[in-house]
């Protein structure tokens, strides 16, 4: 869970034994944060507009994205960072590692990242002897926990303050009582002793700014300003979808991000990072590396079906509204990213062998689409990937079972014969008749049994055709037709046997 | 004289053919003519939403021939399928006869509330409901055609109905198509939360938009053992003063 790729995302597996405390808690805190957000956006008149804008900005980024990232290298060297071009996450582990050994490095403060869930960074910094420490309040308790995040901006979302209370009094060997306030006092004051030991920094960005090599971090609790100005060597982990092409682009999505994320107009703290300190009593550190991180996404950008998963700025809405994720929780969606963008992006960045499961993790509600503000396609990305599940594509093999396969196939005459549908309505009734109880089949036996283990299910009733013919005379019609026809027959066979009897009686 | 072909749909076809009567005298009731193409079976949208295109297409080519031999508008009582129909264009290579015959009919093809209220400009169809009802609005009829006040308006203009808000309307009832059978862990939980809603609004009956929906919620509402039941648009608006 914690940094390691997943072999196998089950989904179904999980979801029949999700603790009942995750959807509980989930639920509580995503319904403050749209609660909010919905007022925010009820202020702005120009809220689609703005949506709109953002839309058509981050997809004229991708479709030139080549040209931004050299623009964002180039301005970064510029600025005295210097940049690390990572194909893949063990790449990008390296490049950290190399930069970490180099400069003997011994304690790690970090601030809030998904690059760096992504890669497992983690893990491989303590594999080589370092002391890593998340530094954001919800990732300070799931690394306590042992854990991967949950959720996108809210890491810890899953657990409730009595659950982090027990946490670390076990983990932290202090008396923790169950109050949001003392639990963050004594997280700070952990923290507050590792921001000044630290001799490395670790951070992602929410976003990179090509025309000035600008890193922007969004942030709440002041942790991130420590981690990226108090160590001397500060690295941050970028994903090459990060990039916007300049400040005109940011401002838009900077208003869209926090009101949809967490309902403030903006984040407490919106930190701008363009290179490291130039003399001695500037903040900051000596040095600063970028790591630009593809790891598959320069695959999904040659997929058109699937390219716009890219323009998501991860604000964490879709997975507040979104009704499955509210009921299971983010540890469902098998790696760091959960909720509606981690079902599109995960089969995208893992493939379908590993995430088959999670392109069908929706109800394909439209409520993640509905309030998207970069309006991510969700439901013709869900079908595009399932599509790569079930028949495959330029990318992919099917990785559906032969079974589902054959059963789409066999669903064809099925459904689409008009005498082989219409013998099934009337077959159908008789054939469940003996499952019947009143008016509600109230179980049936498996593959069917899905239905029933739920809600009972409604016997057929496939009248309509029956009744449409009758009221319009159809059947009379064809009746009186079949009947003319069959006085036909008789009477042309009755003709012909007297002319035969006839000629016989000639001869 | 307005004209209507109906599109029946497999679910209402097997499961609620009062939905279909209704149907048929409500738009008769309004003047419609209305033709029935009898070589119409499923619109394909399982497979759609399953991944299998290859699989939906000959489903769509029979569709599109069944109803493609009238100039009349369609009109089905679930907002799937006609969001399905709406998706049949890019099913077939543009500039191909299908894809035309697509783009042609996915432009006439409306579910029941749009067709009233934007192509008749009918709201009042002349129901009498003297009872309390509550409104779930279903995600296709929704945000897949965009019809967020129709039925409201219509179920407004049935006489003697108390409409109640029903707490989270708009989120989805677990459905979903497939997904109920893929995930009927997740399903189960998001029906429960919507019934549980359903039963706190204090109404005796839910109206709703779409067959899927219905089946599921109506099995909801029989399971937690309910005396609510669970009504069909169409069905409130047929009815003429006793329980539907």
């Amino acid at each position: 869970m914690s940094g390691e790729v997943p072999t196998t995302i089950d989904f179904r597996g999980y979801t029949q034994q999700v603790p009942p405390t995750i959807p509980a808690a989930v639920q509580q805190a995503t319904g403050r944060f749209f609660g909010t957000r919905s007022a925010r956006v009820a202020e702005m008149p120009q809220w689609e507009e703005l949506r709109q804008a953002a839309h058509e900005l981050r997809l004229h980024t991708l479709l030139h994205l080549d040209a931004y990232l050299e623009q964002a290298a180039r301005q970064l060297e510029a600025a005295g960072v210097q940049v690390h071009w990572a194909a893949d996450a063990a790449e990008a582990r390296a490049a950290v590692l190399q930069i970490a050994r180099e400069h003997g490095v011994q304690r790690i403060v970090k601030v809030k990242s998904m690059a760096t869930e992504e890669i497992g960074l983690n893990h491989a910094l303590e594999a080589a002897g370092m002391q890593v420490l998340e530094t954001d309040l919800g990732e300070f308790i799931i690394q306590l926990a042992g854990t991967g995040p949950s959720h996108i901006i809210v890491p810890a979302v899953h657990l409730k303050k009595e659950e982090i209370a027990a946490l670390f009094t076990e983990k932290l060997g202090v008396e923790a009582p169950p109050d949001p306030v003392a639990l963050t006092a004594i997280a700070r004051r952990t923290l507050r002793a590792a921001f000044l030991a630290a001799d490395m920094g670790i951070s992602g960005a929410n976003f990179l700014v090509a025309e000035t090599g600008t890193l922007v971090t969004v942030t709440n609790e002041g942790n991130g300003r420590m981690c990226t100005t108090l160590p001397d060597l500060h690295v941050a982990v970028v994903a090459i979808d990060k990039v916007v092409p300049d400040w005109e682009t940011l401002t838009v999505l900077l208003k869209l991000l926090a009101r949809s994320a967490t309902g403030q107009k903006l984040s407490t703290y919106t930190s701008f990072i363009t290179g490291p300190r130039r003399a001695e009593g500037e903040n900051g550190p000596r040095e600063l590396h970028v790591v630009l991180l593809d790891n598959g996404r320069s695959r999904i950008l040659r997929d058109p079906g699937g390219r716009e998963t890219l323009k998501c700025i991860r604000c964490g809405c879709c997975l507040n509204v979104c009704p499955v994720y509210k009921n299971v929780g983010g540890f469902a969606y098998g790696w760091f990213i959960s909720g509606p963008i981690g079902a599109i992006l995960t089969p995208q960045l893992l493939g379908g062998e590993v995430a088959r499961a999670l392109p069908y993790a929706s109800s394909l509600c439209g409520a993640c689409e509905e309030v998207c503000p970069v309006k991510v396609p969700f439901l013709s990305i869900f079908r595009h990937l399932r599509r790569r599940v079930a028949e495959g594509d330029a990318l992919e093999p099917p990785s559906a079972p032969v079974v589902t396969r054959l059963a789409a196939r066999a669903a064809v005459p099925a459904l689409g014969w008009p005498w082989l549908y219409r013998l099934g309505t009337q077959l159908l009734p008789l054939v469940l008749a003996p499952f019947r109880r009143g008016e509600w089949i109230p179980s049936l036996p498996p593959p069917l049994s899905r239905w029933t283990q739920t809600r009972p299910f409604m016997p057929f009733r496939a009248r309509f055709r029956g009744w449409w013919a009758r009221r319009t005379g159809q059947r009379d019609s064809r009746r009186t037709l079949l009947a003319v026809a069959l006085v036909a027959l008789a009477a042309g066979f009755l003709y012909r046997f007297i002319q035969t009897d006839r000629r016989a009686n000639h001869e | 004289m307005t004209q209507a072909q109906l599109f029946i749909t497999c679910l209402a076809e097997n499961f609620l053919p009062a939905v279909l009567e209704g149907m048929v005298a409500i738009l008769e009731r309004l003047g419609v003519t209305l033709t029935f193409p009898p070589e119409q079976t499923c619109c394909g949208q399982p497979l759609y939403n399953s991944g299998f295109e290859a699989q939906t297409r000959p489903l769509a080519r029979r569709w599109l021939e069944a109803f493609g031999r009238s100039d009349a508008p369609v009109v089905s009582p679930s907002g799937s399928c006609v969001d399905m129909v709406r998706h049949y264009p890019k099913l077939f290579p543009p500039g191909s006869p299908e894809h035309e015959l697509a783009v042609d009919l996915a432009a006439r093809t409306f579910e029941f509330s749009e067709f009233l209220v934007h192509r008749l400009g009918v709201v009042d169809v002349g129901g009498c409901f003297p009872h309390k009802v509550t409104y779930h609005a279903s995600c296709h009829l929704l945000r897949g055609l965009g019809l967020r006040t129709e039925a409201k308006q219509l179920l407004g203009a049935v006489r003697g109905l108390e409409l109640i808000p029903l707490h989270e309307e708009e989120t989805c009832c677990g459905f979903g198509g497939i997904f109920s059978v893929v995930y009927p862990e997740v399903s189960e939980k998001m029906m429960a939360a919507k019934v549980q809603n359903i039963i706190a609004s204090g109404a005796e009956y839910v109206v709703i938009g779409e067959a899927g929906c219905l089946m599921n919620i109506a099995g909801g509402l029989q399971r937690a053992g309910s005396s609510i039941r669970a009504l069909h648009l169409i069905e409130v608006l047929a009815a003429q003063g006793g329980a539907a």
